[in-house]
């Protein structure tokens, strides 16, 4: 599903954002990065929705090579990804439903398929009383998950979630990760990037983790260490 | 709207410099047509002579027509012309033989070929047959329109594209403002796989927008300025009749101001967008 390949990405100023970075994932795994600010995970998924391009090494999505597509090919990928981010990232003057409603429209899709998903998504993160809500009405927990619906509606293979609990309480936080779990057993590759020991710990999933941008750790049912 | 107002002055200049390259065209071509070389023959000439002359003449290719005045002709059209005039009427009678010579009037297709028709008579003429060849006077005169005319255009010229650079630069910052503005909307837009014409669409439709808003202003404050200014220029040369020119082509010179403005309007919006809006 995703490959990275000796993947190395140094910066401008000589900083070095990731070394030699190989791994893979397949398709219905539930992954947690782990590791502290500045570690990389950031920039590992900046890289893997081409967002940035790697200074070296080849990463793999499907049946794309993220580090060689033109950004034509690049809108089609973002629509097989659903990204989710700790800032939430809604647009404020819109409701929850016209958040989500947003994404097709951005893809394209006719109103009747808005009408048709956007309710069902938004059922699904267990928000349908909420749809014409804007953002600031809405608790921390509730702006993420219209972002998780947001995410899904396009029904993407994978779903990256770069720390979506850090601006969350704990019973929040738990909330998005159960949402995250149901997901995942629905199917979809997840991808979580956080920092959050208790939740890495409790998950007994994959874990990598990263330390000053390269991987020194990588265990199935694994758990928060990092020195 | 500050972005409408410069790209209305452009196209105004722009508007000018082709009506005034209307003008200027038919006025010359109105000069032009009224000039020509005059050959006068000598009072001794056959007329056999001086129609083989005209026919040699009408075989150069630089020659649009010739024209044979006769002696008779000639001395016709003085008198047709000094018909009231009493001491031309009594000289001419005084005068028991015609005074006025035969002629040709050369038009040559452009006004620069004049002086080698003249060479060419010069040369080739038989001896004996011309008086006088006139010629050289006109050719000052057209070459000084002419360059007048040039010099104008290049400064018309020279406005345009500098209010042209102007309005595409106000262009260029509105819209790079819209982005700034816009950012956060646009991020979430690549973030859920919006396509890069559905994020710079929008863009490119708002510089198209302000060429064409430009071209319709320009355009309706063109027609006062053709009212008012056409009576002085039909004062100045008669041929030149702006207003009537204005109406005829109100079309075209929208398209032209149109095409030009939207030009500048999506050149400035798409270098904004490939500078600010990285998707």
């Amino acid at each position: 599903m995703i490959q990275f390949i000796n993947v190395s990405k140094i910066y401008e100023n000589r900083a070095v954002g990731l070394e030699d970075i190989s791994f893979t994932i397949k398709p219905g795994e539930f992954v947690s990065l782990v590791g502290r600010s500045g570690a990389g995970k950031s920039t590992l998924i900046k890289l893997l929705i081409g967002e940035e391009k790697p200074t070296k090494g080849r990463i793999l999505f499907g049946a794309y090579e993220v580090n060689k597509l033109r950004s034509t090919e690049m809108s089609q990928l973002r629509r097989q990804v659903g990204i989710v981010f700790q800032d939430f990232r809604l647009l404020a003057n819109k409701t929850a439903f016209e958040n989500v409603a947003f994404a097709l429209e951005v893809g394209g899709r006719p109103q009747s398929e808005i009408d048709e998903f956007v309710p069902q998504v938004l059922e699904m993160v267990g928000l349908p009383s909420k749809r014409n809500h804007f953002p600031n009405q809405l608790s921390g927990g509730e702006k993420q998950r219209v972002a998780i619906a947001r995410a899904m509606i396009h029904h993407p293979a994978v779903v990256i979630a770069d720390e979506p609990t850090g601006n969350l309480d704990d019973i929040n936080s738990e909330e998005i990760i159960k949402l995250l779990l149901r997901i995942n057993e629905l199917g979809t590759t997840v991808l979580l990037a956080t920092h959050n020991k208790e939740i890495v710990n409790k998950l007994k999933r994959r874990v990598i983790s990263m330390v000053d941008g390269r991987i020194v750790r990588d265990e199935p049912n694994g758990k928060y260490i990092i020195m | 709207m500050a972005t409408v107002l410069v790209m209305v002055l452009a196209l105004m200049t722009m508007q000018a410099l082709m009506l005034f390259n209307v003008g200027t065209t038919t006025a010359v071509a109105a000069i032009q047509d009224k000039i020509d070389i005059a050959v006068y023959f000598k009072r001794a000439a056959s007329e056999d002579s001086m129609l083989a002359l005209k026919k040699t003449v009408e075989r150069l290719p630089q020659v649009k027509n010739v024209e044979y005045v006769s002696s008779d002709e000639a001395l016709a059209d003085f008198k047709q012309r000094h018909l009231t005039d009493l001491t031309i009427n009594q000289a001419l009678a005084e005068l028991n033989q015609n005074p006025l010579p035969g002629s040709l009037n050369i038009k040559a297709n452009d006004p620069n070929d004049y002086a080698l028709i003249a060479a060419y008579l010069d040369k080739n003429a038989p001896a004996g047959l011309i008086e006088k060849v006139t010629y050289s006077q006109h050719k000052n005169a057209i070459d000084r329109l002419n360059k007048f005319v040039d010099t104008l255009n290049r400064m018309g010229l020279a406005v345009t594209l500098f209010l042209a650079f102007a309005a595409s630069l106000v262009a260029f910052n509105t819209i790079r403002l819209a982005i700034y503005s816009n950012r956060d909307e646009i991020g979430i837009m690549r973030l859920v796989g919006g396509s890069n014409m559905f994020i710079k669409g929008p863009y490119l439709v708002t510089g198209i927008m302000y060429g064409f808003f430009g071209a319709l202003v320009a355009i309706i404050l063109m027609a006062p300025i053709a009212n008012i200014i056409n009576p002085y220029l039909v004062r100045l040369v008669p041929e030149v009749q702006l207003e009537t020119y204005f109406y005829a082509h109100i079309f075209p010179l929208f398209g032209y101001m149109m095409l030009f403005g939207a030009g500048l309007g999506i050149i400035s919006s798409w270098i904004a967008t490939r500078r600010y809006l990285r998707v």
